[in-house]
């Protein structure tokens, strides 16, 4: 009964997301309130059918119940109770359902929490996300079916693919999904201004806080997942340029160019159509995401199934929300036009700057990700671009952005002379280079991209340093904790995330300049020596688990005359399949990592063992949280939620005295 | 600077940008394309000395043997109609066995042996690389046409 429940809620979550768009967006077109009232109500319905479909699925995977075609292929009898919480969307059709599900929960909190927004606005936003859900939910329900039965029921299951049974697979869809799916509502809120015709600095006030949590979660789904390929697929890598890391990357980069144009349109009423067009820009990129993974047209740990059908069905949704928001876009944002001229070097002049960098940035890890599929579409040729053409790319599009990133808070609204700000910063410029130069020297690792790379590091940070000190001098209140408490958290946002990019870059220098790797037959105590460290290994031995078999070595890690650690590198042979699955071990440290990985016994008794050293690895992670962090504490600015309390007056832009502080200076 | 003026500096400045962001895609495009060819075109000299490509089709069975240093392996790749030697240096992906699809990046040595980069993982047992398929698909649809 319970799937026949799930399957019942998920056809009611499709008409209740029917009615939300139809009442919302008509609603709002005749200023009808009880029609708005009624879209806002089916969005809070909607939310909750959603959540008992998922529970009912949930249900049937905790129960091991295998007469539900989904449990049966992706769980267990012997399958950890956490790993069927998980199974749930380890696959296409459960995952779909989450997507559903957190696209359900970003329209509930819509609904509930948006209480500055004028009431027909709202039922724009909640119209056009219910049409979105329409989409989705048809998709769910006509091709990916997650309640599907299995008659005659199965003894047992096939269990879940042994590379998504890791804590990391806990967390990392969810924070994924939030993340595409919240593109969505930046996505509803350009539209409604198109249909409106209204984008203020208030709209823009409304639209950052979701803008920034989607982006925010993104960020976070990113980190864990880049974590995740580091230390489960054996390799020691954390970004491959695979075409489903780049699907991430291309929304996320999207949206980093859209949060920076918001600045623009809330402080000085401009680059409006811009906005519109990059917020419609992500959210295609993150449809365009879903459809490169989930359709099977790339083959990767993500790509469960290759049912052609469903890669049409996506291509259709994407076609169809890029078609008709491009055309209402040429249709309505001529009205949009205007705002506060500036000259080409002042604060908006480098927010341009940066907006064009991150969106051809995004425009080439897209040529680079579809190029291949359109060829073969074409022509049946069969080519792939590797990580060699991302990095040429990448580098020199995000090394001006980075400089200029620092540079432009230095910046004045509407005019500014280069040569003034330059002149201030000399001395971080300089001791950018001198410190650089020193690094390299230090390192023994005296090649451009090291040097570029510390450089940037040291360019970003000495001038986030005086960017605070400069801040906290300009304070009115006495006392250095008052004035602490004085900036806002946009503030504190962009300073944490700007110092989180010199952070990040700090990690993927070193690491990318340093790191060592061997690739080794050792027999049992034997020895072997990487980056200073002697590892012994002491045996392998065989060791149950739940579900699998482990081949367990045990390697001990020296550092001349103390031992560190002893690492456990496992080979697993999960009972579902035939193949191995390496489970790595890794000593994390501050400042290295010390990474070892079974590789195949060579049949005499030995076994290929590969060593890795990783200085610095870490700093990436603490990068991108600094990053996420600084995403969460400009969300959290106070004038999001002092408008919050002041309901429809927010369409009178208020003078804030930050505001008026940054125009003074 | 009149209005229009700053206008026209600013959309002349963002065109320069997009037009070197072009020209430093293109030309990156050019030479990190990575080709793929089949051991029957390599087998007739049709894919490129000192470039790296990529070949794929099967493991031939009992052809996988570990050379004395423990980490280089050698093994053969067919598409049923050719064969390519294939020698590599480091540990193989866990999805690699014999009698399976696997794709391997590399660049041809001038005594015919494919000297590997890298052997392609794929993360799912039941599945077979798209251009091991097409690679054998190849080679038998050739011979069909052969047959009288």
């Amino acid at each position: 009964m319970i799937a026949e429940t799930g399957q019942f809620a998920l056809v009611l979550a499709w008409v209740l997301a029917l009615v939300q768009a139809v009442l919302g967006l008509a609603g709002a077109a005749r200023g009808s309130a009880g029609a708005m009232a009624a879209a806002r109500r089916a969005a809070m319905a909607q939310f909750a059918v959603l959540l008992l479909a998922y529970a009912c699925l949930t249900a049937a995977f905790l129960r091991i119940d295998f007469s539900v075609l989904l449990v049966a292929t992706n769980s267990s009898t012997r399958t950890p109770w956490f790993y069927r919480l998980t199974g749930v969307w380890g696959n296409h059709e459960g995952s779909m359902l989450l997507w559903a599900l957190a696209l359900a929960g970003w329209q509930a909190a819509v609904a509930g929490f948006s209480r500055s927004l004028t009431a027909a606005f709202r039922a724009r936003v909640l119209g056009v996300l219910g049409t979105v859900a329409v989409g989705f939910l048809a998709f769910l329900t006509l091709t990916s079916n997650p309640f599907e039965r299995l008659v005659p029921m199965p003894q047992e299951g096939r269990d879940l693919n042994p590379l998504l049974q890791d804590p990391g697979m806990i967390i990392h869809p969810p924070l994924l999904y939030m993340g595409y799916v919240g593109m969505a509502v930046a996505f509803a809120f350009a539209i409604a201004a198109l249909l409106s015709g209204r984008m203020d600095a208030a709209w823009a006030r409304w639209s950052r806080p979701w803008t920034l949590t989607a982006w925010v979660f993104l960020t976070l789904g990113i980190l864990v997942g880049s974590a995740w390929a580091y230390y489960e697929l054996g390799w020691g890598g954390w970004w491959f340029w695979d075409p489903v890391e780049n699907a991430s990357l291309m929304p996320w980069l999207m949206g980093t160019a859209l949060l920076h144009s918001l600045i623009v349109t809330e402080k000085r009423g401009a680059f409006r159509s811009w906005t519109v067009l990059l917020a419609i820009g992500a959210f295609s990129l993150s449809l365009l995401g879903t459809f490169l993974v989930r359709s099977g047209v790339i083959t990767s740990v993500h790509a469960f199934a290759t049912d052609p059908r469903r890669g049409v069905f996506i291509l259709g949704l994407l076609a169809l929300t890029v078609g008709v928001s491009l055309l209402l876009f040429a249709w309505r944002a001529p009205r949009l036009s205007g705002g506060g001229a500036f000259a080409p070097v002042s604060r908006e002049g480098s927010l341009l700057v940066n907006n064009v960098l991150m969106a051809a940035a995004a425009a080439a890890v897209l040529l680079g990700t579809v190029y291949p599929l359109i060829l073969d579409a074409l022509q049946g040729a069969k080519i792939s671009v590797g990580p060699p053409y991302f990095e040429t790319v990448f580098v020199p599009l995000m090394a001006p952005a980075v400089v200029l990133m620092a540079l432009a808070p230095f910046l004045r609204w509407k005019r500014d002379a280069l040569a003034r700000v330059l002149r201030r910063l000399a001395p971080e410029l300089g001791g950018a280079l001198l410190l650089a130069a020193l690094g390299v020297w230090a390192a023994g690792h005296a090649t451009p991209g090291a040097f570029l790379g510390l450089a940037l590091t040291a360019w970003v940070v000495l001038a986030s340093l005086r960017l605070l000190g400069e801040r906290l001098r300009q304070g009115a209140a006495p006392g250095l904790a008052a004035r602490l408490r004085g900036i806002p958290g946009s503030w504190w946002g962009m300073w944490l995330s700007h110092l989180g990019v010199g952070v990040f870059i700090l990690g993927v220098t070193l690491v990318g300049a340093l790191e060592q790797r061997l690739d080794v037959k050792m027999m049992p105590g034997q020895a072997a020596e990487l980056a200073g460290f002697r590892f012994v290994l002491r045996g392998v031995s065989e060791v149950p688990g739940p579900n699998y078999t482990a081949q367990r070595g045990e390697v001990e890690v020296w550092r001349e005359v103390q031992m560190l650690t002893v690492l456990a590198p496992e080979k697993r042979a999960y009972f579902r399949s035939a193949m191995p699955m390496t489970e790595s071990a890794i000593d994390w440290g501050v400042f290295r990592d010390v990474y070892v990985s079974l590789g195949d016994p060579t049949g005499d008794g030995g076994w290929v063992v590969l060593l890795f050293y990783k200085p610095f690895i870490s700093w990436i992670w603490f990068g991108a949280i600094l990053i996420a962090l600084g995403g969460i504490a400009a969300a959290l600015d106070r004038r999001y939620r002092r408008l919050a309390q002041r309901r429809a007056s927010a369409a009178v832009p208020e003078r804030r005295p930050e505001a008026v502080a940054e125009a003074v200076r | 600077m009149t209005a229009r003026g700053k206008r026209l500096t600013l959309i002349l400045a963002a065109l320069a940008l997009l037009g070197g962001a072009t020209t430093l895609v293109l030309s990156a495009m050019r030479d990190n394309l990575v080709f793929f060819h089949t051991p029957s075109e390599v087998a007739e000299g049709k894919a490129p000395f000192g470039r790296t490509f990529r070949i794929g089709g099967m493991v031939v069975e009992d052809s996988l043997e570990r050379l004395p240093d423990g980490v280089t392996v050698r093994f053969a790749v067919t598409d049923t109609a050719k064969t390519i030697p294939v020698v590599y240096r480091g540990a193989l992906p866990d999805l690699f066995s014999e009698g399976k699809g696997a794709v391997v990046q590399g660049r041809l040595g001038s005594d015919g042996v494919f000297v590997a980069s890298e052997v392609l993982a794929k993360h799912d047992e039941n599945y077979m690389p798209v251009e091991a398929q097409h690679a054998v698909d190849q080679a038998q649809r050739a011979a069909a046409t052969l047959k009288p």
